[in-house]
């Protein structure tokens, strides 16, 4: 890890839902960010999500599900990671997501839920302000 | 349509008025700055004139209601004779909810069904399926097998109203489920009417509920419009889909240009299936979606409806005027709506269904205010209804047929529509085809980069979304009421599943799940042993939609996809 390592980050589409917009919307404009980024493609369990985040050593993961299964999905994503100690990841989410749902999903741990409307360029500032590995921290971009 | 002499004076005019009139005033009191370009960013001339549309002939490219090219409508009376039906697309949590909800929107003036299924469902799960954790009941109706079916459907007037089912991979399982349904109604086939999507081209450009490779799906779809050819004369076996390609991010060029070579696609394997075009090209059906930019919708669908008559008639050789028509169900962009301010989407919704009114839609959906946040309660979902009959009964805009036909802009749209149109299907001709063209990703990639370009066109300013980046109200989100699906449901479904299991007739099931297996695997793709018969008898043998589609998964494989970001 040299002191010019990128920001690694994984986007994800846990969830059965194929609206892939979004999410590759997100993937384009932190690639041109200068993230280096990994596009897990459609209905990753959380378990695929949390094994591809270990194997690719990512800093950061953002989450997009569009079906209603958010509480679950995102939820089980954080217990797994949790249990690898992987907890010091960054967690987003996004998706069709009801505000009542975004104070339980940040108690389980997501950094912040971001819903439909958010800008990528905020998106983008909040991944960089706060990814917590230092080999990403050493290098602000 | 215009003398040449005229024109050339109208040119001369032209001239003299920007010179004269329009230079200083403009000096004076320049044009806003914001680019003035559709919402699929295609730029907007200032004014347009006959000078645009030069050639327009009434007879060849407009022609009358009810003919050939059908520009104007594919009815002589257009809504002067019947509305549009209001088919307000619903399903939420079980069957018995589900149904509720249909009771409740027929008895204020819905017109036809639409089912939304649950993500199991449509990937062809059952709820037991550990795939199926977190998402029953959650966008659309748990349905596991024709029990609950019978549920969802229990008391609707069936042989009355026309039903269409949102389902693609699985179409044929659900549609093999509803005919099982309507037959112990003692509804006879040929009076059971409505729609399956099952356009599963579509999956693989923009909605991505696909299941097994492309080629098996097109036999299955193929397998679909043979028996509904020869079984079920009121059914429209298909319904190729441009929303989703729309939703997905595509321009309405791109939408209309890829729907239409998506149609090209199924036309061309039903032939090849050994049917004539003239049996199955009536009961193709299409779907698209109603964006925010009124004229680029209505001269997407006039467009639309012109360039399918002249495929059909030309390139296919189709001889029945039915066989020509482009029969439309319509949605408002669930893309559009927004999570700021959600009141705002009614307005949206509005203008959007106007403008299907407006392009000749047969049918249409309405979105509710609150689907950027969740599923529709039901005063969302009234107000979305309730918006449909405002502009069928009091606006004034059903009264004449095609009303902007000779508007130089909109028929200066429409003509660019179709000639872009007949651009791209060259293109993908030159491919070798819509089904080489998606294993290139050229579809996919097309749609993604328009998706990107709008997000930043928005992102810069050069589109405004009204609460999202202009007016912003300060006060961030001001809370509405949701729709909440119930968590405890899934472990109703799997009980319901177990039970199903241990009652149904054991031997029966074997048998029909052999039957259908052994179909699957014949080498003969467009063997004289349909699937649909198969599928039929499993579903009366109580197979549910997971074992049907385990069974054709075992035998088919599944589809992955390229990443294309």
């Amino acid at each position: 890890m040299g002191e010019d390592r990128k920001i690694r980050i994984l986007v994800a589409k846990p969830g059965l839902d194929g609206h892939d917009r979004g999410a590759k919307v997100i993937a384009r404009a932190l690639r041109d960010a200068g993230m280096e980024v990994i596009y897990s493609g459609l209905r990753q369990t959380p378990e695929m999500i949390v094994s591809a985040a270990l194997q690719e050593d990512v800093d950061a993961i953002g989450m997009s599900c569009l079906s209603g299964a958010h509480m679950h999905l995102f939820t089980r994503v954080m217990e797994l990671l949790r249990e690898k100690n992987a907890g010091d990841i960054l967690v987003v989410g996004g998706g069709i997501i009801p505000d009542e749902d975004i104070p339980k999903l940040k108690e389980a741990g997501l950094a912040a839920v971001f819903t439909p409307g958010s800008s990528t360029q905020d998106i983008i500032a909040f991944v960089k302000a706060n990814v917590k590995r230092p080999a990403a921290m050493s290098n602000e971009q | 349509m215009y003398d040449r002499e005229a024109l050339d004076r109208l040119d001369r005019e032209r001239k003299r008025w920007e010179a004269e009139t329009l230079g200083p005033f403009t000096r004076e009191s320049p044009e806003r700055t914001t680019p003035f370009t559709t919402v699929s960013g295609k730029p907007i001339q200032r004014l347009y004139t006959p000078l645009d549309v030069p050639q327009m002939d009434h007879a060849r490219d407009l022609g009358f209601p009810g003919e050939y090219p059908f520009t104007r409508g594919v009815y002589p009376t257009m809504h002067r004779g019947r509305f549009w039906t209001m088919r307000m697309y619903s399903g939420y949590g079980s069957p018995e909810e589900t149904n509720r909800r249909y009771k409740f929107l027929l008895g204020q003036g819905q017109t036809g069904l639409s089912v939304a299924f649950h993500l199991p469902t449509l990937m062809g799960y059952d709820s037991d399926h550990p795939m199926a954790a977190g998402e029953v009941g959650k966008a659309g109706a748990s349905i596991d097998s024709v029990e609950d079916m019978e549920v969802l459907l229990e008391g609707l007037p069936l042989g009355d109203v026309t039903t269409s089912m949102t389902i693609t991979s699985t179409a044929a399982v659900a549609w093999a489920m509803y005919i099982a349904v309507c037959e112990r109604m003692g509804i006879p086939h040929a009076r059971i009417g409505g729609t399956i999507q099952n356009d599963i081209l579509k999956e693989y450009i923009a909605q991505k509920e696909f299941i097994f490779p492309i080629r098996p799906s097109l036999r299955l779809v193929t397998d679909t419009i043979v028996f509904g050819s020869r079984h079920l004369p009121r059914w429209n076996t298909i319904s190729i889909s441009g929303y989703h390609i729309r939703e997905a991010g595509a321009t309405a060029l791109q939408e209309m240009a890829f729907t239409i070579a998506d149609g090209v696609t199924y036309v061309e394997e039903a032939i090849r299936a050994g049917l004539d075009v003239d049996d199955f090209a009536p009961r193709l059906s299409f779907f698209f979606d109603l964006h925010n930019d009124l004229f680029e919708e209505i001269a997407k669908f006039r467009a639309a409806r012109r360039l399918w008559a002249r495929l059909m008639r030309e390139r296919f050789k189709a001889k029945n005027p039915r066989s020509w028509m482009l029969r439309t169900h319509s949605q408002t962009a669930g893309v559009s709506l927004t999570a700021q301010q959600p009141y705002v989407n009614i307005a949206r919704v509005a203008l959007q269904a106007l403008a299907g009114v407006l392009g000749g839609a047969q049918s249409m959906h309405t979105n509710s205010m609150d689907e950027a946040l969740a599923l529709p309660t039901q005063d969302a979902a009234l107000i979305a209804l309730r918006t449909q009959q405002v502009i069928a009964h009091e606006s004034g805009v059903t009264n004449t047929i095609d009303p902007l036909a000779g508007s130089y802009f909109v028929e200066k749209l429409t003509n660019e529509m179709e000639e872009g149109a007949v651009e791209y299907l060259r293109r993908i001709d030159e491919m070798g085809g819509m089904v080489r063209a998606i294993e290139m990703g050229f579809p996919q990639q097309e749609i993604a980069d328009s998706a990107y370009q709008y997000q930043r066109a928005v992102e810069r300013g050069d589109k405004v979304i009204v609460g999202v980046n202009m007016f912003e109200d300060p006060e961030e989100r001001r809370p509405i009421p949701i729709l909440i699906i119930d968590e405890e449901l899934r472990g109703r479904q799997v009980a319901r599943l177990a039970r199903l299991r241990k009652t149904r007739d054991k031997d029966r099931w074997q048998e029909a799940m052999d039957a259908l297996r052994a179909a699957a695997v014949g080498r003969d793709p467009w063997g004289k042993d349909l699937l649909m018969p198969k599928i039929l008898g499993a579903v009366r043998a109580r197979a549910t939609v997971g074992e049907i589609v385990g069974a054709l998964r075992e035998v088919w494989g599944e589809h992955t996809e390229p990443s294309i970001i």
